[in-house]
């Protein structure tokens, strides 16, 4: 696979794999294309992102889409955490071979799921 | 960083005898096979000596081999041939669900033109159910076509028991031996086999060059129409350099590294069955000399080969990731894996160059990639 030496980095060091203690809200999202599974815990306060997480069972790619994703949401507000686009992870990807766009697509579904499940939780 | 070569199964490193074998054929003895000139002789005689050669290792006789540009021509040129030559007369072709694409691909295409294909089930390991071939065989049954060493599990097929039944029902029989080629016994009469695929570089061969072995009076029709080479049967001028080369590749394959192989192959398996939550995929017994294939649940296969490679390890996969299609292992899929376990695949292919020292360092980095990659998954704890 095409893969850009940004995305490697990520993928073989990910810096946010981790289980968050006490989530104020939970995403977890299968991907249909292939089977894959993306997990992400977010920890809020004062409406900001304040600890995020991620654990992914899924390609290259997948990991490291994930580990991009959670670096763009930590320390945003809620809002802006909800309008990162795949386009953004992929340009801090640098270039995303076009079969594995879907599992930028991923990380950002897990997200919003993640952040629809704060807001639930929070009664909002 | 030195690179570790574990995927000889999908090609292999050109022996260095080999490469001095062809070299004159590029620059002396560049002639064409069919030219009367002196030049032109040599070429031939090369090209008849190689034939002997690659024909005596499967008990053959000379004028059964057709030379062809590898393992995918021999097998279209087989069913296609065959196609052509039988139908509508006949219009049955009987294969196995673990085929290469090769096969398939061309059993579809042939679907499309009319024909009525079995894709035989296999067992657990990847074996045949000789019962369920007989029962599919009828008097429209043109071939039946069935994969010697499979690519992706190692599973080796009883051909002697096939080519048996084939011979009692009179139906042609056909085998893709690139795998198996010289690594197991190949022996046309004693297997009853009426046409093999062989290819050169997956046993240290050049890329490009393989032969399909036709038993004399066989009807076919050819692919290929122009001068008449290869006795009306694949025109084209011959790759002499690489006829040359698969013919000397032949000629150094040994049982000796067979052993030797097979021994490497066991102690990885019994290595990587250690890790926790790891499953053989494939036959212990009967498996090709060079083939290791398992699952480490709950990890994704690309990202292990992702991991492997970043240490310098080439392996490949089943996974549903990395393939262009996403979809996961239809071999894998035949032996009953469910899509989670073939994503979890990894296929390690060994070959005579693989040292204990690689094996070792294999197997070192192997378990801290499954560690690392099992707590990045969501599906563990
Ligand atoms: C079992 C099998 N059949 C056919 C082929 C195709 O051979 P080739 O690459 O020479 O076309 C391969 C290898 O790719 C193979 O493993
Ligand atoms: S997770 Fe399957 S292709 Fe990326």
């Amino acid at each position: 696979m095409d893969y850009s030496k940004e995305l490697l980095k990520h993928f073989t060091n990910p810096k946010y794999v981790k289980k968050i203690k006490n989530p104020d809200g939970v995403g977890e999202v299968g991907n249909v294309a292939c089977g894959d599974i993306m997990h992400l815990e977010i920890k809020v306060e004062k409406n900001k992102i304040k600890d995020i997480g991620f654990r992914t069972f899924g390609c290259a790619a997948a990991i490291a889409s994930s580990d991009v994703v959670c670096d763009l949401a930590k320390g945003k507000t809620i809002k802006q955490a909800e309008k990162i686009t795949k386009d953004e992870i992929i340009k801090k990807l640098k270039k995303m071979p076009p079969i594995k766009v879907h599992c930028s697509i991923l990380g950002i579904k897990t997200l919003k799921k993640a952040i629809k499940d704060y807001k639930k939780r929070d009664g909002k | 960083m030195k690179k570790i070569y574990f995927d000889n199964a999908a090609t292999t490193q050109v022996d260095e005898k080999v490469i001095k074998e062809i070299q004159p054929y590029f620059d002396e003895k560049y002639g064409n096979a069919s030219s009367a000139h002196e030049i032109g002789k040599q070429a031939k005689h090369a090209m008849e000596k190689a034939r002997k050669t690659i024909a005596k290792s499967i008990n053959a006789k000379r004028d059964e081999i057709i030379f062809t540009s590898g393992g995918t021509e021999s097998n279209n040129f087989a069913l296609k041939g065959l196609f052509f030559a039988n139908y509508p007369e006949k219009n049955h072709i009987i294969t196995t669900k673990i085929e290469h694409d090769c096969i398939l691909r061309t059993c579809e295409w042939l679907e499309k033109q009319g024909v009525k294909v079995t894709y035989l089930d296999v067992d657990k390991e990847g074996f045949i159910n000789l019962e369920d071939l007989k029962k599919t065989i009828t008097d429209k049954t043109i071939l039946v076509t069935i994969i010697h060493g499979n690519n992706e599990i190692g599973t080796i097929q009883d051909l002697e028991s096939i080519g048996k039944i084939c011979k009692e029902k009179n139906i042609l029989f056909h085998t893709d031996a690139c795998q198996s080629f010289t690594k197991v016994n190949l022996n046309v009469k004693k297997m009853n086999l009426d046409l093999v695929t062989l290819n050169a570089h997956k046993i240290h061969g050049p890329k490009g060059v393989g032969a399909l072995y036709l038993r004399r009076n066989t009807k076919i029709v050819p692919l290929a129409h122009g001068g008449g080479h290869e006795r009306n049967l694949r025109s084209g001028t011959e790759n002499i350099p690489g006829i040359v080369g698969f013919a000397k590749s032949v000629d150094i394959a040994n049982s000796k590294d067979v052993k030797k192989i097979a021994e490497m192959r066991d102690k990885i398996i019994e290595n990587l069955l250690k890790i926790p939550n790891v499953t053989l995929n494939g036959p212990k017994e009967n498996r090709l000399c060079n083939n290791i294939n398992v699952s480490f649940n709950n990890i994704e296969g690309e990202a292990v080969g992702g991991y492997l490679e970043n240490e310098g390890i080439c392996t490949s996969t089943g996974s549903a990731c990395a393939s262009n299609t996403l979809k996961s292992s239809h071999v894998l899929k035949a032996i009953g894996l469910e899509s989670l376990q073939s994503n979890s695949s990894i296929r390690v292919s060994i070959s005579k160059y693989t040292t204990d020292e690689e094996i070792e360092y294999f197997l070192e980095k192997i378990k801290k990639i499954i560690e690392k990659l099992r707590k990045i998954s969501p599906l563990v704890g």
